[in-house]
């Protein structure tokens, strides 16, 4: 299970990665981060964002209809 | 002949093969230390030159920043500025915003008409007081067009532009007022956001100059 779990459903372009970036300056390396989101966008947002700054998304998926889901580790 | 002559007898000189005068081995000797002397010179000289090429490529390498220029005062256009100003400081750039000319808008926050000269009131009366209330570049109807946009962005919950500027602060994006701008349009430090910066295209350019990306919008 994901250290933090952060909700971004509703949410548009660019808040869900400002949201994300923001929670995880919090965490320590290694910890991980499970971000909900709605944005049709998210996923190559959160692909982009995570390879730029070298943290590893360990799952992906989409849980229900419209609903994305991230798995995030810190590097 | 021995493969390894040092191993053998290290302090002795390499055994001539026969035929070979101690005066020619000599020569001998003496030409190949000149030789590789003269080779390990010319190395050495590569190799300190590589090196102070590399601080000088060390020192102009680029920030990983991202400049923009907002000349703009339209809506949707500072909306686009936000969002990717937003977006890059998520994305951990540094970022720094210049405003501009009708830019300047995005960053009021009252308008002051006492000590203005008539020029000066007359553009401070036409222009918006900011975020809130700025024009659309297209489709702008006397302002039915911002509020129709507005009404479709609260309905799709996307940030509102006053919004995203105080969030562009809170992700320590860098605000810069062009002061020239100010000049010509009589606008006082007191009628924008506090906790900005001011300068000239000077900063800009030394901000961008050595930036990954850099927008004018």
């Amino acid at each position: 299970m994901a250290d933090v779990t952060l909700d971004c459903s509703g949410l548009n372009c660019p808040i869900p990665i400002v949201k994300t970036s923001k929670a995880i300056k919090k965490l320590d390396s290694g910890q991980t981060i499970e971000v909900l989101a709605t944005d049709p966008a998210f996923e190559a947002d959160i692909n982009a964002w995570a390879k730029r700054l070298k943290h590893t998304i360990v799952e992906f998926g989409a849980p229900s209809q419209g609903t994305l889901r991230a798995l995030i580790q810190k590097r | 002949m021995s493969q390894h002559p040092e191993e053998t007898a290290p302090a002795a000189p390499v055994s001539s093969p026969a035929g070979v005068t101690p005066d020619l081995q000599t020569l001998i000797e003496a030409s190949v230390d000149d030789r590789v002397s003269q080779a390990l010179a010319g190395l050495e000289g590569k190799v300190e030159d590589a090196l102070k090429r590399l601080g000088e490529v060390e020192e102009n390498q680029l920030t990983d920043r991202c400049t923009i220029v907002v000349f703009s005062g339209d809506f949707d256009r500072l909306f686009a500025a936000f969002i990717i100003a937003n977006g890059a400081a998520a994305m951990g750039m540094e970022v720094s915003i210049f405003f501009t000319f009708w830019g300047l808008t995005a960053i009021k926050k009252q308008t002051i008409y006492a000590g203005k000269s008539v020029p000066e009131k007359m553009i401070s009366m036409m222009l918006p007081g900011g975020p809130r209330t700025v024009g659309t570049s297209r489709m702008n109807m006397m302002g039915i067009g911002p509020a129709f946009f507005k009404s479709l962005m609260k309905k799709h919950n996307v940030e509102k532009l006053e919004d995203l500027v105080e969030l562009a602060k809170d992700m320590d994006v860098r605000l810069v007022a062009c002061q020239m701008s100010m000049g010509i349009m009589g606008i006082s430090k007191d009628e924008l956001l506090d906790d900005i910066e001011y300068g000239g295209v000077g900063a800009y350019l030394g901000d961008a100059g050595d930036s990954r990306m850099t927008l004018f919008i």
